[in-house]
């Protein structure tokens, strides 16, 4: 096998197998506990762990606070790096401390928008936006240089990620984005929630004709919606986020103490269908706030067992 | 949220109209960049320092009302639709982010229609540009912003990159 990188998910998904990566809830809070007890559920079911670099532009744990935490206990940390918050100096500082902590995997990503976030008065920063990032991550691997071309002693053996959103226009391009993220050095792809299916097998179809499913892992994101309420606010107010109006349906017509599981049984039917999609090298579970969860959804999807940590 | 309160249209009359012609822009580009070559030498000759103001003033004047242009120094128009990219919020130079709404309109302004909508559906009119959206961008020289693309395009600044690029 031909490896770039340490990244237990660059082992898994070029053997071939169906990968799980699985979002962190990252705490907060100062206390490493916190970020221990959100990483046990997840870690025995699933190949590496997203740590999300203020999700929605809300303050809390850094990812590189969390994957230092995580390295440290032996976990399979994905550093999650967004352009919102971090001028270039910073972030490629950040990659080369991230590295020698042990981190293997990076995720490049734009970022939410401050003015989604806790703190809508923060200046948003946006120096590289995502295909820049992975260009530079891709070019301090490859040629170990900094972009401003100093040479580093030691270069970051990193499997580089990306993502991709189906579900948002302008639809057309978006595989031809995809595209061009590989170009800039993308070697796998975790997508937005696919919810709305028909538009992800368009999406994937193309992305198939492109010749692109050989050229890059693509991990379909998923996740549980709570209820009908955290539904609607999931498709309103949390930015690239599409429900269809048939799964609105289907989640409004449950009573209300059954939309959870209700919400659960969708993911898991999601995942069986998205395995079945030509292309797709597996799934991204994000269950904000539900990940206690995120074992049951793996299992009942058939996903399990996986090879334990040391394994590989 | 809304950026100004005067709509786009009012601000610059006829400006949308234009960017919806992106052939016709694209060949007024051509011609633009071969008239400025030329005079542009000879301007200098008479005052290096009021040559450069005089392209500053005219690009602001000229582009500003046209494309709402930021002055970022490093003018990549042709590549985008002939829709200026730094009046992206989060000021992305390849493509859309993933927080497009619904109905096509931006994540940060949600009355504004996405710049990167604007600009695939633009770029895919274009005959001469037609592929240059799929170009990758280097990062922006922040240090350009305020001067003249069109001088900086004449001395070759607006594409040079740092080594490591």
């Amino acid at each position: 096998m031909d490896l770039v990188s340490n990244s237990r998910l660059e082992r898994v998904l070029k053997s071939g197998r169906f990968a799980v990566t699985a979002e962190l809830d990252a705490p907060d809070s100062a206390n490493p506990d916190d970020v221990y007890k959100n990483a046990l559920v997840l870690s025995e079911v699933c190949d590496a762990i997203n740590a999300t670099d203020a999700a929605g532009a809300n303050c809390h744990m850094s990812s590189m606070g969390c994957c230092a935490l995580l390295t440290r206990a032996g976990y399979e940390p994905i550093l999650q790096v967004g352009c919102r918050d971090r001028n270039r100096i910073a972030i490629q500082g950040d990659l080369l401390g991230a590295a020698a902590m042990g981190v293997n995997t990076v995720l490049c990503i734009t970022g939410d928008d401050v003015s989604n976030g806790d703190q809508p008065e923060a200046k948003r920063v946006f120096d590289f936006d995502s295909i820049q990032l992975l260009q530079v991550v891709r070019t301090m691997r490859d040629k170990g240089v900094l972009l401003s071309g100093r040479k580093l002693s030691t270069k970051p053996r990193f499997f580089i990620g990306a993502v991709e959103n189906p579900f948002a226009p302008p639809y057309d391009w978006r595989p031809l984005r995809l595209a061009k993220k590989v170009q800039a050095g993308a070697q796998f792809i975790q997508t937005q929630y696919c919810f709305d299916m028909p538009r992800f097998k368009q999406f994937m179809q193309r992305v198939c004709d492109l010749g692109l499913d050989k050229q890059v892992y693509i991990l379909a994101g998923v996740g549980p919606l709570r209820s009908f309420k955290g539904a609607e606010f999931m498709r309103d107010r949390v930015p690239g986020v599409w429900i269809p109006d048939e799964l609105m349906h289907r989640m409004e017509k449950t009573p209300k103490n059954k939309q959870t599981a209700e919400g659960k049984k969708i993911c898991i039917e999601m995942i069986q269908q998205v395995r079945e999609i030509q292309g797709v090298a597996g799934v991204h579970v994000m269950a904000y706030r539900q990940e206690e969860m995120v074992a049951d959804i793996i299992h009942q999807a058939g996903l399990l067992p996986r090879r334990p940590y040391a394994a590989g | 949220m809304s950026i100004s309160s005067l709509k786009e249209a009012r601000r610059a009359p006829g400006a949308e109209w234009l960017k919806n012609h992106p052939r016709f822009l694209e060949k007024a580009y051509l011609l633009s960049k071969s008239i400025i070559a030329k005079t542009y030498p000879w301007m200098q000759k008479v005052s290096p320092r009021l040559a450069n103001r005089f392209m500053v003033r005219s690009e602001e004047v000229l582009k500003g009302w046209a494309f709402n242009c930021q002055m970022c120094g490093q003018c990549v128009l042709h590549s985008t639709g002939m829709t200026c990219p730094m009046n992206c919020p989060k000021n992305l130079r390849n493509g859309p982010c993933g927080g497009v709404r619904h109905n096509g309109n931006c994540e940060v302004v949600p009355d504004m229609p996405c710049v990167w909508v604007q600009a695939w559906q633009r770029s895919q009119q274009m005959t001469v540009y037609v592929n240059d959206i799929q170009v990758i961008q280097a990062p922006v020289n922040r240090s350009l912003q305020g001067t003249s693309s069109w001088a900086n395009m004449l001395d070759g600044k607006d594409t040079q990159t740092p080594k490591g690029w």
